[in-house]
């Protein structure tokens, strides 16, 4: 069944919305690559890592992606009323 | 501390706790919860996933294993944070298709099918419970470290005392307070206020050891800092595919356990509330995993060697004779152990009641659906389950004696609900996802993940030979339990975690590719996968059966009260315009609506099996899809039908408007037709009346008689002419006209018509070009109307022509059967704005407007050539006035 057309264009708000969304989706992407990232930092043989440093980064990128979603969560929710064009 | 004072702390903080659950339940049924649905009570039920493994065993984790805990708390920030992904479809659907449970979603996505509700169950229920079982233990060795360290001393209670102690108090609690009333939603809102008071409690607990461990035993941030450093810990080793693979194994399994699914699918009482969880639960789980690090370093540094990490939150106080820390401590231990344990159970047994015990009562005494009180059935049911479900949990600990192998189960449990992850994920996203498919995946990953890793847990020689691990079944290599197909560089949970998923998501997938689902299943499968399309109609998921009205309000009766259901079904008989009856038809509608209330309270597939009874199996069929499909087809068609009619509507009214132009053209043109007619007629009228008069007077000289009378006959000859011409022109655009059809000879006629038009302006010399040749031909035609026809185009050129030395150039083609006759002159041509207009009546050129015609002539040339068959038009760029005529060699005599 065909779905219905939705509209190639859009006003500035719901774009802005839509690019949210984007934003939102692509969060837990980048949160797991700054997570696997460590996993590259050191090879095997080189001196040992310095451990109270990755604790520091690691907490850094917690509170950061913590940060990026409670700014991303206002926005998400108010337009999920809005709007039924869901898939971009 | 003496051991009185912690039970009595024990048991009031679990007095404090019922009033919290009673009170909210009282509430609840007031309907006055207000900021008990806040999105904060929401977030902190979520914390059950930090069980008492985590709030001890982390530490103990760090201690052994570095940062590699951290995972753990990693990849359920990552879902969260991604939420828009999959949890707002997860809770979409569950408040949409009333979810009771995982098992449930499972099941009811592949067509209600009890066969996948009861693996799941099964596998949750092996899966967990040795996890509930680590939570008893770690109660136990709570108790234990404060018997031993305290300096008074107590004697150490019995473990399997304490244990059993917990498991009863605990299933008393949740039996009170999970199974108080069958919601139409199973919704636990008592329960869930608890635990998120439970979620402050061990939060603020572990922040207070942590605190004071930063602070007060540390000396600070940056002294922790350095301490790290210098501990054990930081000789830690990331393995990279450990890493990986826990962080995509927390990920998982944070939407797959059971008590997760409960909490976040189950409870969830508004969808905004998953917003703002999606931040504020990575947060409370950053919080609890803060100090995890520096209580783990400290404890490591100034325990006595061989203490037990798991213990440090404890240990750690009493060792600096902070019995009052402690004491929290304890207390949050002891709410993250028994919230866990709760909420578990809860999953745990409405999986049970729903898909094991229900199915079965049904199956052996149909006739109870009927006549009993099910709600009593299904309460019980459950209350039972919760009971057996702690059961079982103490049973393991007894068995396991309490040993260290405990502490590894909540990654095995983790990697066993992780099972689900595909029938989940797929079921959600992927129409072609099957039932057969998803069971063979569940049990494949399933029968890997006890092969490879639950049961060689239990450590040597428990259930396989030390030789069996070793060497694999009957010494085949490929089949080694930690190693197979020859993988050996993986861990052993890495492994597990590998091949399980692994052989699961590929026999799901190859069932659901290979295998054809039933309709029902693809209903379902269409409105999970679409269900944020509001496009998406909600077919009809029966077909009219023979239900009677009032046995199905008997049994929505015994399964959602009396009231409840009466309502239920007086609102439908409303909706159906039925105001005098209670009782609706059974529309599909009706059947569908009531369907899925039902399932609120027994699970999708017991519901729909239960109004199957009713409606005689007539559920929908592979005939009915087909029918919805073709109405829709239909609807499309029909619009496309009415598009169609639309342009054609548009198409006929702009002929319509075409066509009422052309007449008010026409009209006007009869106007102007009339006054000129009246004009050309009035000039030799008042010529004839002028003279007339003057001949009247008498006494006039013989000229002036002579050529008054020759005024008068010459204006005479010209109005007879005029009229002898309209009335041709009359028959000839009436199509009244006789010709007199006969084979004449083309250059005959141009003879004629040549000698005919030279008395027009005689003076002048015109040269003719011809080719005689080309002209003898022969016409069947009417000669002397052609011959008018030449005559007037000649005549026209003579009159007309300027140049200095006139030419008229006479060509005849034969072209198609037709004869092409131009008559072209060296004139200056007829001006282009004038060019459509001089066929017309009574048009003479602007400048030519005292010749003599009345400028009939080439209106009357077009008339007659019609008439023949042909066709007149003005030739443009010939080099002076052109006209061509064209006319079919043969005419046919005219039917009529």
């Amino acid at each position: 069944m065909k779905r219905p057309r939705r509209p190639m264009f859009l006003a500035r708000d719901p774009y802005r919305r839509r690019r949210l969304r984007d934003a939102a989706r692509l969060l837990p992407v980048f949160g797991a690559f700054l997570m696997i990232l460590p996993v590259l930092w050191s090879p095997p043989d080189a001196a040992p890592r310095v451990t109270s440093g990755d604790v520091v980064y690691f907490f850094l990128i917690w509170l950061m992606l913590v940060l990026a979603a409670a700014g991303f969560a206002p926005g998400l929710s108010a337009g999920e009323d809005a709007g039924k064009d869901e898939d971009d | 501390m003496p051991f009185n004072v912690l039970v009595l702390a024990c048991l009031a903080y679990v007095i404090f706790l019922f009033s919290v659950a009673f009170l909210v339940e009282r509430r609840a049924m007031a309907g006055r919860l207000g900021w008990l649905r806040s999105p904060l009570v929401y977030t902190l039920s979520l914390s059950i996933y930090c069980t008492a493994w985590t709030f001890y065993g982390a530490v103990g984790y760090a201690a052994r294993s570095g940062l590699e805990f951290l995972t753990i708390y990693f990849g359920p920030t990552l879902v969260f944070v991604g939420w828009w992904w999959v949890l707002r479809k997860l809770v979409r659907i569950g408040r949409q298709h009333r979810v009771t449970s995982i098992a449930d979603l499972i099941s009811s996505r592949f067509g209600k099918s009890n066969l996948l509700g009861v693996i799941v169950t099964v596998m949750a229920v092996v899966a967990t419970t040795p996890y509930i079982a680590l939570q008893l233990q770690s109660v136990v060795l709570s108790f234990g470290v404060f018997a031993s360290a305290t300096p008074d001393g107590f004697t150490p209670p019995d473990a399997e005392q304490t244990a059993i102690w917990v498991a009863a108090g605990l299933a008393v609690f949740t039996t009170i307070f999970g199974t108080r009333n069958l919601d139409a939603k199973e919704q636990h809102h008592g329960i869930v206020t608890a635990i998120a008071v439970e979620a402050v409690v061990k939060l603020v607990a572990l922040l207070a050891v942590g605190i004071f461990v930063v602070w007060g035993l540390a000396g600070g941030i940056g002294a922790t800092l350095e301490r790290i450093d210098a501990s054990g810990l930081a000789a830690w080793d990331m393995q990279p595919g450990r890493w990986t693979g826990l962080l995509f194994l927390s990920a998982a399994a944070v939407i797959c356990l059971p008590r997760m699914f409960q909490v976040l699918v189950v409870e969830n009482s508004d969808e905004g509330h998953l917003a703002t969880a999606s931040w504020a639960f990575p947060a409370y789980l950053l919080a609890m995993s803060l100090f995890i690090v520096p209580i783990a370093v400290i404890g490591l540094d100034r325990l006595p060697e061989g203490a037990n990490p798991d213990m440090f939150v404890l240990t750690l106080p009493l060792s600096e004779g902070q019995g009052g820390l402690a004491m929290l401590a304890f207390l949050g231990g002891f709410s993250s152990a028994t919230s866990m344990v709760i909420v578990e159970a809860i999953a745990l047994a409405t999986m049970v009641s729903n898909h094991i015990v229900m199915p079965v009562w049904l199956w052996l005494r149909p006739a109870v659906a009927m006549s009993a009180d099910l709600r009593g059935v299904v309460l019980n049911a459950r209350r039972l389950s919760i009971g057996a479900v702690l059961a079982m949990g103490y049973g393991y600990y007894h068995l396991s004696g309490g040993s260290a192998a405990l502490a590894a189960i909540g990654l095995i449990a983790f990697v066993g609900v992780a099972q689900f992850l595909p029938a989940m994920i797929a079921g959600i996203f992927w129409r072609g996802a099957t039932r057969i498919g998803a069971a063979l995946g569940l049990v494949t990953g399933f029968v890997v993940w006890a092969y490879a890793l639950f049961l060689p847990s239990f450590g040597p020689d428990a259930v396989y030979s030390a030789q069996f691990l070793a060497e694999g079944p009957m010494a085949i290599g490929w089949l080694r339990p930690q190693a197979l197909f020859g993988v050996e560089a993986m861990d052993p949970l890495t492994h597990a975690l590998f091949w399980s998923l692994m052989l699961n998501a590929t026999a799901f997938f190859i069932g659901s590719v290979l295998t054809f689902p039933g309709p029902v299943e693809r209903l379902q499968g269409a409105a999970f996968v679409n269900v944020f399309d509001d496009q998406a109609t909600d077919p009809r998921r029966w077909s009219h059966g023979q239900a009677e009205p009032e046995q199905l309000l008997v049994m929505a009766q015994r399964i959602l009260g009396d009231d409840a259901a009466q309502s239920l079904f007086e609102a439908a008989a409303q909706a159906q315009g039925k105001s005098d009856s209670l009782l609706p038809d059974p529309t599909p509608e009706f059947l569908s609506d009531l369907e899925r209330r039902l399932s609120g309270s027994v699970g999708a597939a017991t519901a729909h099996a239960m109004i199957s009874q009713l409606v005689g199996g007539a559920t929908v069929s592979v005939e009915d899809l087909m029918a919805v499909a073709s109405e829709s087809a239909q609807m499309m068609e029909y619009s496309a039908q009415l598009e169609a009619q639309r342009e054609k509507l548009s198409r006929t009214a702009g002929a319509l408007r075409e066509a009422n132009e052309k007449l008010t053209r026409l009209s006007v043109q009869k106007d102007t037709f009339l006054s000129q007619i009246s004009h050309e007629l009035r000039t030799p009228m008042t010529s004839i009346r002028a003279f007339s008069e003057i001949l009247t007077e008498g006494d006039l000289p013989p000229g002036m008689v002579t050529k008054s009378g020759r005024v008068i006959q010459d204006e005479a000859k010209r109005l007879t002419r005029l009229l002898d011409d309209l009335l041709d022109l009359s028959v000839l655009e009436n199509g009244k006209v006789s010709l007199s059809i006969s084979l004449a000879n083309l250059r005959e006629m141009i003879d004629r018509a040549i000698q005919a038009a030279e008395q027009v302006k005689p003076e002048r010399g015109f040269t003719f070009h011809r080719d005689l040749a080309a002209e003898n031909i022969f016409l069947r035609t009417d000669a002397d109307r052609l011959t008018q026809v030449l005559i007037n185009l000649i005549s026209n050129a003579r009159k007309y022509c300027d140049a200095k030395h006139p030419e008229i150039r006479i060509t005849i083609r034969i072209k198609a059967g037709r004869a092409v006759i131009d008559v072209a002159d060296n004139g200056k041509g007829i001006p282009k704005d004038a060019q459509s207009t001089i066929f017309e009546k009574f048009t003479r050129l602007p400048n030519e407007s005292r010749a003599k015609g009345a400028g009939l002539g080439l209106a009357i040339c077009r008339e007659i050539v019609v008439n023949l068959g042909g066709t007149i038009a003005y030739l443009p760029g010939q080099g002076g006035a052109a006209f061509r005529v064209s006319l079919p060699l043969r005419l046919e005599a005219k039917a009529a």
